[in-house]
């Protein structure tokens, strides 16, 4: 059959994606291509279908329809020679250091990097003797990325990578992707922080419900649909009959929000009815003012 | 595809070897056993006559026959598997006590001939008939049983639990999520245990072997060819087991199940001869009986390749076929 493929420069294209288990549709038709070099943000919460349908890129889960294509073919023995892989939550083998956790994986694929380079890359040096299992969560997700990077991987799968990290190992984890982000690799990230996408995604598409209801650069997706500046105030300092004014006011946790394009008119309302703005904070958009306004949802649980 | 599988097969061993608790107990328990049998057989003979006599024919008397003393009279239901008995020495006479008496003797059992005497001077007229056999003593005959349930438990659970413990952990999706196919695994796998039960088995082999003072009739070589089937066969249906199933308590139970016919079943702690033909007939789907009766053939009656033939053949055809079956329906990951 022959094809009048579109040029592309896509190393990843998901096409119609479905997959139902017993009672529930995980992924309900989803489409998008991934162009070479970007990292791709997969947003969402929790039961989204995000991980179901990165594994399905991944090609350790099959679908129930629709393919995935990896450099215009379908997932194949290329694919699996070029692709990282870090799992949500992986075990290792016991009783293996770290170094030969990263041997192991090394030697299953034909081209890489030498162990001491993955060391190296994911500053491993210091516990490159240590029992596997005695790692923190930090130093356990930086094993598992360099377990991901030892054939030196043209695409990169990152499923949920800091979930569970504290505050300082997450920072260290996000620099170490944004050095391998520098060496042109794509990389497809699935997150609920949206910090994190903000900081390390070129493009994204938020998932809720199996569906994709939303998919671009970030900046562009909040100009498109969030086009807005938030006001913030405290809830117990905003008079009941301010919620009257022609402004739109909602309430979000402890705050009153108010979204405005017109920054300057909305502050000459406020102050016409001697509203108290002591406490007022006035800040852009950002992706999970999005997701709030997209699906009527807190992004986290 | 080879160097994938020899870095499973070393990072697996690497594993096995650190895991000291379980390196300690693979190989402390077939010294246990070596321990166990020197104190239960290694003492000195009873000084004891054991005289068959044939079941039916008990009721016929004997001249008194039956009431000597320091002779272990035990009744034989079956001719044939009686006198097999006195061939390998268990028995060191036979009687049928019915009108004309008869009586089988082992012509190479100095036992037999002091029990022939004892006889002959109660039942003056009882024909003599002769067999001829070197003395197969339980605990020999035992000995193999005791080495191939050994492999056994090692086999199944060994490779089973494994399995099971790298699919549950999620190990075995990473590695899906690499080039390493299921068969480079599954070889991994099957080499790894095959090499630990061949090490442990010869340390039981010579360990036993040496304090029961037993010498195998036949050839080293052969046995250890069969050992080699044996254990694979076996590994190969501990992955069978483990194959596709993610839930310990299902996998236990089915090693269980197969694990205790074949205990019992198998021929390791006494000889089927004379058990209902279906008993047999399922004993015989069981890999430890093929490896057990062919050890045995080779160790006492030295058994050349051509006599222990269909039992090689069946071990080596189920091993493959238990192997494809494992390999086809094996899952990486927990549905």
């Amino acid at each position: 059959m022959l094809h009048s493929s579109p040029v592309s420069e896509a190393i990843l294209e998901v096409r119609d994606l479905i997959k139902r288990y017993a009672a529930t549709t995980a992924v309900d038709g989803v489409s998008f291509r991934v162009p070479e070099g970007i990292c791709f943000g997969l947003l969402g919460p929790n039961g989204a279908g995000k991980t179901t349908t990165i594994e399905i890129m991944e090609g350790i889960l099959p679908p129930g329809a629709g393919e995935v294509r990896y450099r215009g073919a379908p997932l194949g023995e290329r694919f699996r020679q070029e692709a990282g892989i870090l799992f949500q939550k992986t075990a290792l083998q016991d009783f293996l250091t770290v170094r030969q956790c990263i041997a192991l994986f090394r030697e299953l694929y034909r081209h890489g990097l030498t162990v001491d380079e993955v060391i190296d890359l994911c500053a491993l040096q210091a516990l490159a003797n240590r029992d596997s299992r005695k790692l923190s969560g930090g130093q356990q997700q930086r094993l598992l990325l360099a377990i991901a990077l030892v054939n030196d991987p043209a695409v990169l799968f990152l499923d949920e990578p800091t979930t569970g990290l504290d505050p300082q190992a997450r920072r260290n984890f996000w620099e170490l992707v944004q050095s391998i982000k520098a060496r042109r690799k794509t990389i497809i990230l699935t997150t609920h922080y949206m910090e994190e996408a903000q900081l390390l995604c070129d493009e994204i598409a938020i998932m809720d419900r199996g569906r994709i209801i939303a998919a671009g650069p970030p900046r562009q997706l909040l100009q498109q649909h969030f086009a807005r500046i938030l006001l913030e105030l405290p809830r117990q300092q905003f008079p009941a009959e301010a919620h009257a004014l022609p402004l739109n006011i909602q309430e979000v946790g402890t705050h009153v929000e108010i979204s405005t394009d017109d920054l300057e008119g909305a502050l000459r309302i406020l102050l016409g009815a001697h509203v108290p703005l002591t406490n007022l904070r006035i800040r852009p958009a950002n992706l999970e003012d999005l997701f709030l306004h997209l699906t009527g949802k807190e992004l986290r649980p | 595809m080879m160097r994938r599988m020899l870095a499973v097969l070393h990072a697996r061993n690497l594993e096995f070897l650190r895991d000291r608790g379980t390196l300690a107990f693979t190989l402390l328990l077939p010294v246990m056993i070596v321990v166990g049998m020197g104190f239960v057989f290694g003492g000195p003979e009873r000084p004891l006559f054991k005289v068959g006599v044939l079941a039916t024919t008990v009721a016929h008397g004997g001249g008194g026959f039956l009431d000597e003393r320091y002779v272990d009279f035990v009744a034989e239901p079956a001719e044939p598997v009686a006198l097999e008995r006195l061939r390998h020495q268990q028995l060191d006479l036979l009687v049928d006590l019915r009108a004309p008496a008869r009586y089988w003797v082992n012509t190479d059992s100095p036992k037999g001939y002091v029990a022939e005497r004892l006889l002959l001077a109660r039942v003056p007229g009882a024909q003599r008939q002769h067999v001829s056999g070197k003395a197969v003593r339980y605990v020999d005959w035992l000995f193999p049983g005791i080495l191939g349930m050994n492999m056994m438990f090692s086999c199944l659970f060994g490779v089973g639990y494994v399995v099971l413990r790298y699919r549950k952990s999620g190990f075995l999706k990473r590695l899906h999520a690499t080039p390493l196919t299921a068969f480079e695994f599954l070889s991994a796998q099957v080499l790894s245990r095959l090499g630990l039960i061949l090490l442990t088995t010869l340390i039981l082999y010579f360990g036993i072997g040496a304090i029961i003072g037993f010498h195998n009739a036949g050839s080293g070589a052969l046995l250890l060819l069969l050992a080699v089937l044996g254990a694979l066969s076996m590994v190969a249906l501990g992955l069978t087991v483990a194959a596709r199933f993610s839930s310990e308590e299902l996998v236990g139970g089915l090693l269980n199940l197969l694990t205790w016919p074949m205990m019992l079943l198998s021929g390791v702690w006494f000889s089927l001869e004379g058990s209902p033909r279906w008993i047999q007939w399922i004993a015989h789907v069981f890999p430890l009986t093929h490896l057990l009766d062919a050890a045995r053939a080779v160790m006492f009656d030295a058994a050349g390749i051509v006599q222990i033939a269909p039992q090689l053949l069946y071990l080596a055809a189920s091993s493959l076929i238990l192997l494809a079956i494992g390999a086809w329906s094996f899952r990486w990951r927990i549905d």
